[in-house]
């Protein structure tokens, strides 16, 4: 019974989305300049964050489930935390690390004259930033099953 | 209480103004792009009085009674503290090397920047949209944009964290900002006392010591 109220609280969202978009002007709107550049843009940079995600989060994930060491608990939630933060406040803490003035991004800023924010680059490394933790809780997960 | 961002730090004095005379009515102040908030209303949003930035978002809501204009403002370049990118003239908006933000299409800042730059026959590639014009000063403030168009009364607002590059009258853009009751209020009698306390000498007042223009 909650399983199937759970099941429509996913559906109705999904529904709504499918019952009212535009479906007649589709082809038109999809193939506007501006669409096909969003799309692509949204392609590349979740290919490379999924990219970074793994080559950085799997190593994570598996030191994490095979290697036993003071404050892993701490390392584990350090690592995931960002699957809590509300958008706006990662937003702003990406800002405060990695922009023009940032902890680290002010040295990237005065060494090597590049920036993050509003570049595409930037883009990837938010991407990251939120999704990693998913890969590395999932990889943890599914290594520890392996050792069991 | 409906209100355009840029009447942020106005509107909150107003707010204790209108509350220490009407203790019995509880204020509350949402902030946001008219653009957005005209919108909400539009969704239903409960909303007892719209305060808009400029007549286009008021004009896309129905409201009880015609818009009263309440206040003007004019707009200005904001940069860093300083000025390091020596910026004097909307031309030099468009220098290479010097990051200009604006806000999204319908925001109001963003159509009134655009026509004063249309004015003095610039263009200028803006490296991000903001929501709103509060983001565009925040953007500014925090070191990771160069410059944008905002009001003078923003300008003002962040003080020693910004430094302001006036826009010759002959390209400013007067922003007109009414305010209205929406159609859907449940509290119309109590909106028109707050608008009739914007009208009033008293806010007035408040909204001339931040560097609004009167009605």
């Amino acid at each position: 019974m909650f399983a199937a109220v759970a099941v429509l609280f996913f559906a109705l969202p999904l529904l709504g989305i499918v019952i009212r978009a535009p479906w007649g002007s589709v082809w038109d709107i999809i193939t506007t300049t501006e669409v096909r550049q969003a799309v692509w843009l949204s392609l590349k940079c979740s290919l490379a964050a999924t990219a970074l995600s793994f080559v950085f989060g799997v190593p994570l994930a598996w030191v994490l489930a095979q290697t036993r060491f003071p404050g892993r608990g701490a390392v584990r939630a350090l690592c995931t935390m960002s699957m809590v933060l509300p958008p706006v406040v990662g937003g702003v803490a990406l800002f405060f690390a990695l922009g023009r003035r940032g902890l680290v991004g002010q040295y990237l800023y005065s060494w090597f004259g590049f920036m993050l924010p509003f570049t595409t680059w930037g883009v990837i490394v938010a991407q990251t930033f939120v999704a990693m933790p998913f890969l590395v809780l999932t990889v943890e997960a599914a290594l520890r099953q392996f050792d069991s | 209480m409906f209100a355009a961002t840029s009447l942020t730090a106005t509107f909150n004095d107003i707010k204790a103004a209108f509350q220490a005379a009407y203790p019995y009515i509880t204020v509350t102040m949402s902030y946001g792009a008219s653009s957005t908030l005209a919108t909400n209303i539009n969704n239903g949003a409960p909303s007892d009085v719209f305060a808009s930035a400029d007549n286009a978002n008021m004009n896309r809501i129905t409201t009880t009674g015609p818009p009263t204009r309440f206040a003007r403002n004019r707009l200005e370049m904001i940069v860093q503290p300083g000025n390091p990118k020596g910026i004097s003239t909307l031309a030099d908006l468009a220098n290479s090397g010097v990051l200009y933000v604006t806000a999204a299409a319908g925001v109001p800042i963003r159509t009134y920047a655009d026509q004063a730059l249309a004015s003095a026959g610039v263009t200028v590639t803006p490296v991000s949209l903001e929501a709103n014009v509060g983001a565009i000063v925040t953007k500014v403030t925090s070191g990771n944009a160069d410059a944008g168009i905002v009001y003078r009364t923003d300008v003002i607002n962040a003080g020693s964290s910004a430094t302001g590059v006036l826009i010759p009258d002959a390209n400013n853009v007067v922003a007109e900002y009414p305010i209205a009751v929406p159609s859907g209020s449940t509290h119309p009698t109590e909106a028109n006392l707050f608008i009739n306390f914007v009208l009033s000498t008293a806010g007035q007042n408040l909204l001339i010591s931040r560097g609004f223009i009167g009605k």
